[in-house]
């Protein structure tokens, strides 16, 4: 039965891969804004980030469900979330690396929801018709978070001076880590032979564009960065990963195959 | 036989129609417009619904409601499948459910899925339109979170999804 299915789709060695990088990446950063959940400066904030890590969380299920159709019936979502070693996560670096403050969790999540919503604005007219359902999908989800986290980024740049030096750290701090969404990795490359993955250096304009015109509004000032990290989409990880796995999937592995 | 069979389906959708929504118990997944179709494919039951929200925590608890509500009426073979596409929008509640959610304390979605409307949402207590919107994120993903500015009354908004 399942090797029917894998031979049916015959570029199952790259679109694997392709599904672990997009589930590892929505599963990090839900991991790293469920972080939040009762840390939040007020109610309603921290009830908005812990909405937005299930939203993730969910399209990280899909997407791990879907690699693990593929695999074989050896594998299931939880054994691709739960007992994988670091350097098999493919997800982009930006999203491992640690909350700091609200400042840059903001900034951070502004970021991905605005390169999420051209991602998925794309990949919903993928060939691959499982793909295309989810980020149809996750495309409205996505929509709340790109307008909330817009939202955020413009009362906190153009509010208080002390918002507005928070905000332009947060900048300099993730510099280096907003390119590794445009670069394609070989498993993309392979696949929009076919039209399956998209071509994510054909959105980083139109990210740029929608950064420049909310930083304006924000009074906040996009800094290039100098020497950007990638490696993520390949399995090269900061430490940051490696700890938060530990917690993370330290149930699973301490009792495997446990249940609620 | 396909007459029987028609008939049997009918008798379905009607108890589908008592499964409540484990969030939002005033709404049967009937009203949600979250089943899709009902089969009956030799003596199996296939049941095939669409999750709301993609990481709605209600799905596996839904499916479980389903196959409960199916086996209390006799039918023990029941299969549910689950599929994303097409993709659920609050255009397919039913104006029922809207009315329900309406006289629960909760506003409806207002306009299509297609327009994010935060403007305007009507106080489900006194029907002003005076209302501020709180929080884009409410109790749940799906709701927003709303303050009355005639009756001062906090309430929940469903978003156009
Ligand atoms: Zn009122």
């Amino acid at each position: 039965m399942q090797s029917n299915t894998q031979q049916q789709i015959p570029n199952s060695k790259f679109l694997i891969p392709y599904c672990l990088h997009l589930a590892d990446t929505t599963l990090i950063l839900s991991h790293r804004n469920s972080e939040w959940c009762g840390h939040g400066p007020i109610l309603e904030q921290d009830i908005a980030l812990t909405n937005i890590a299930l939203d993730l969380l969910g399209q990280a299920r899909n997407f791990y469900q879907y690699a693990a159709m593929l695999m074989g019936v050896e594998f299931d979502e939880d054994k691709l979330a739960y007992l994988r070693e670091p350097n098999e996560f493919k997800n982009h670096l930006i999203a491992e690396h640690p909350n700091s403050d609200w400042a840059v969790t903001i900034l951070r999540q502004f970021y991905f929801s605005c390169y999420q919503y051209y991602f998925y604005s794309e990949l919903k007219n993928s060939n691959d018709e499982q793909l295309a359902a989810i980020a149809t999908k996750a495309l409205k989800e996505v929509t709340y978070h790109l307008r909330w986290s817009t939202e955020w980024v413009v009362r906190l740049g153009d509010g208080t001076e002390e918002s507005n030096t928070k905000m332009q750290n947060a900048v300099e701090f993730l510099k280096d880590y907003v390119i590794e969404f445009f670069v394609m990795s070989d498993y993309e490359t392979e696949l929009l032979k076919d039209a399956v993955s998209i071509d994510v250096k054909a959105i980083q304009g139109k990210w740029q564009q929608k950064v420049n015109d909310v930083f304006e509004e924000a009074t906040l000032n996009f800094v290039p960065s100098p020497n950007s990290r990638f490696g993520g989409k390949d399995g090269e990880h900061s430490e940051h990963l490696v700890s938060l796995l530990e917690e993370m999937q330290s149930l699973q592995r301490t009792y495997p195959n446990s249940v609620w | 036989m396909i007459i029987a069979q028609s008939i049997s389906i009918k008798k379905i959708w009607k108890i589908l129609e008592t499964v409540c929504d484990p969030e939002v118990p005033v709404l049967t997944i009937t009203d949600l417009g979250i089943v899709r179709d009902v089969k009956i494919v030799d003596d199996f039951v296939e049941v095939v619904i669409t999750p709301t929200y993609t990481g709605c925590p209600a799905m596996d608890m839904i499916a479980m409601n389903i196959r409960f509500a199916l086996i209390e009426n006799g039918y023990s073979n029941v299969k549910i499948t689950s599929v994303l596409s097409p993709a659920w929008t609050t255009d397919w509640m039913t104006e029922t459910g809207k009315q329900k959610l309406k006289e629960y304390g909760i506003a409806p979605p207002k306009g299509n899925a297609e327009s994010i409307a935060f403007d305007g949402v009507e106080c489900p207590q006194c029907h002003s339109i005076n209302t501020k919107l709180i929080s884009e994120f409410g109790s749940t993903a799906c709701k927003a979170l709303y303050k009355c500015e005639d009756c001062k009354e906090p309430f929940d908004y469903f978003k156009c999804y």
